[in-house]
């Protein structure tokens, strides 16, 4: 889960790292009860990069100056991303930016912390400069680590690290952290808390923006749902099945509108409410791709006809069922699906029924 | 032979009383294990399929067990890898799903401190047919022979072990490594004991999007493998920066991309399917096997 700018540097102001004087305004009227000296900088709050860049950053010297800015930054889509509030801060006086995370890095297994004396900019964009420090999880931050990059900078790398294991983070990154009169000031915040500890985080903040609202209602339930451009949705069982039928839907030119990965479940109940989602997500062919290793095939079709019994689907739904008990399953599905023999037959037939 | 899984295993079940733990130690044993004991704090001296249940570890190795499984809950499961690795146990298969990655990286890094195996975590475990099984694969899609299976997931493992089964491919172990960031063992560590083991004579390799195991796999392959290889990568279609169901499932910088490991896999000589079933026939008309 990514958390925005503001909710991150709650966090960097609990652990003793220093940031610019701010407030949050949510409404116009909020703004009048912000006592810090203008100039202000004025940052929408999104999750996407390249904020700057989409104008998504004001600068105002006056309260007349701050509403007009709060205006059109409110009414901003950033790469398809509406603007949920806006970030005023006092304006700095910025000598050196520079760019410091902590990671995982999944090839050496280690945590990596990252540092660049050239900050401000995407660090994809910083091919050079960049100091990389590898620290094994059991032996922890040490002071050699630290040694490693500038000495106005290891007071913040030490608590950003502290930040990166106490709250579980995937990335806890300051870019750009900058030098102000001699002291290090984060000012940015980026942190992706990793989704399966949130349970152990309950002082976290539980809205998760980035997802849609049906994405938001499957997690909910437990089930992987993610929505895609195409048309044609997918339910498959494991996530590895359901990428792969995806990608064998694309072989015939068909388009995936939403990969639904039922899990290891045979539970009707989960079964009907997966396809509850799936038609909410109105797709105009549903693909139903079961290999059945454990879970049986016959008490997933009794879920698929307990919904379909109650409910319309307005849109074909083709399947391919395979694996234990898939003769029963096939035969009580017989009046309810569009029955295909094998992998590739499934994609092919879903392709055609979902083209133009 | 087979790797990593035999029948001298004597397996240890954690988690034993729960509704997974007691379904698979079912399975296990219909599929050949061994299964000497099992451990639930709190509910020692039970029995599950009779399997003494033990409340620690420590008391379970009186039954002398030289692996375990784990079924524990997720915010449990790092105590529960730990516990095994300090009774002295090498081989800890890790079931359980949604683990913390930071909970992953301690029990990783403790076990290569205690020169232990783990595969794991979120992974299908590893069955070597006609030996024994550690893990939840169906018993029925196996078949003797002479392929090594290494995966980054679950059900599309089965589907291609059960297509190389009905083409008369039969398998030597099929090793689920996991669909997490962090996991225990690597294709790498799989191939390296498939090409030390006699009774394999070709690989097949399933990997996804996310990460750079299967580049780092082809690099491997290209310098040190001999025998033949085989691919498929799921995800060709998948969008950056969406999590593709697995946790480790995500393009993310522009890093894990199916095309980047595709051809890096094909670089360095692995044929790479482009369907899963795909793999029995290019298997069956390679002249190498």
């Amino acid at each position: 889960m990514k958390l925005l700018e503001h909710m991150g540097k709650e966090i960097f102001r609990e652990y003793g790292i220093p940031v610019p004087a701010g407030m949050v305004a949510e409404k116009k009227e909020d703004l009048e009860r912000i006592d810090i000296p203008f100039p202000w900088v004025m940052k929408a709050q999104v999750l996407v990069g390249g904020r700057g860049k989409a104008g998504g950053i004001k600068f105002a010297s006056s309260m007349e100056e701050a509403k007009n800015a709060f205006d059109e930054i409110m009414a901003m889509e950033i790469k398809g991303e509406r603007v949920r509030r806006v970030l005023v801060e006092e304006k700095l006086s910025i000598e050196k930016e520079y760019y410091l995370s902590f990671f995982l890095d999944r090839s050496s297994r280690n945590y990596l912390m990252m540092f660049s004396s050239q900050g401000g900019v995407d660090i994809e964009a910083m091919a050079e400069n960049i100091t990389k420090v590898y620290i094994n999880p059991l032996a922890g931050l040490q002071g050699y680590h630290l040694r490693k990059i500038p000495k106005e900078v290891r007071d913040v790398a030490k608590r950003l690290y502290k930040i990166f294991t106490e709250k579980d983070c995937e990335l806890a990154e300051i870019n750009p952290l900058v030098i102000s009169e001699g002291k290090a000031i984060a000012a940015d915040s980026k942190i992706i808390v990793d989704n399966n500890s949130l349970y152990r985080h309950p002082e976290l903040p539980a809205e998760d923006v980035e997802l849609t609202p049906l994405e938001r209602e499957a997690r909910e339930k437990g089930i992987a749902f993610i929505q895609l451009d195409g048309n044609i949705g997918v339910i498959a069982n494991g996530a590895g099945l359901t990428m792969a039928t995806l990608d064998a839907l694309n072989e015939f030119n068909g388009r995936g509108g939403v990969f639904l990965d039922l899990g290891g479940t045979d539970n009707p109940e989960k079964v009907k409410q997966a396809f509850e989602l799936m038609v909410k997500a109105e797709p105009s062919v549903i693909l139903l791709n079961l290999f059945g290793g454990i879970t049986k095939c016959d008490t997933v079709a009794r879920g698929i006809i307990e919904f379909m019994s109650q409910h319309e689907i307005k849109c074909p739904v083709v399947a391919r069922i395979k694996g234990m008990n898939e003769e029963v399953a096939r035969e009580m599905l017989k009046d309810y699906v569009i029955a295909v023999e094998s992998f590739q037959e499934a994609a092919k037939k879903a392709a055609e029924l979902g083209g133009d | 032979m087979a790797i990593w899984v035999d029948e001298d295993i004597r397996l240890l079940v954690q988690g034993i009383t729960g509704h997974q733990g007691q379904f698979h130690t079912m399975a296990m044993k219909e599929f050949g294990t061994n299964v000497v004991a099992g451990v639930t704090p709190g509910k020692g001296g039970m029995k599950v399929h009779d399997v003494p249940v033990y409340n620690t570890v420590e008391e379970a190795m009186e039954k002398e067990p030289n692996a375990s499984i784990v079924f524990v809950p997720a915010p449990f499961a790092k105590d529960a890898v730990m516990e095994a690795l300090d009774a002295g146990i090498k081989f800890v298969v890790v079931i359980t799903e949604n683990i913390p990655f930071h909970d992953a990286m301690d029990f990783v890094h403790y076990g290569i401190y205690r020169g232990a195996r783990i595969v794991g975590p979120n992974c299908p475990g590893i069955a070597s047919p006609g030996k024994a099984k550690v893990g939840i694969l169906p018993n029925t899609i196996f078949k003797e022979g002479s392929i090594g299976v290494a995966s980054r997931s679950g059900t599309l493992t089965y589907e291609i072990v059960n297509s190389l089964t009905r083409a008369g491919l039969g398998q030597s172990t099929c090793i689920g490594l996991g669909g997490d960031p962090v996991i225990g063992s690597t294709f790498i560590d799989a191939l390296k004991a498939f090409e030390e083991d006699d009774e394999t004579e070709a690989m097949v390799l399933v990997g996804e999007i996310g990460g750079t195991a299967e580049e780092e796999a082809a690099e491997y392959i290209a310098s040190r493998i001999s025998k033949p290889v085989y691919a498929y990568i799921a995800g060709r279609t998948a969008p950056p920066g969406k999590r593709m169901g697995h946790a480790g499932a995500i393009i993310s910088g522009g890093k894990g991309t199916a095309e980047s490991k595709i051809r890096a896999l094909e670089e360095a000589g692995v044929k790479v399917a482009r369907f899963p079933h795909e793999i029995a026939e290019m298997i069956k008309n390679d002249k190498r096997v």
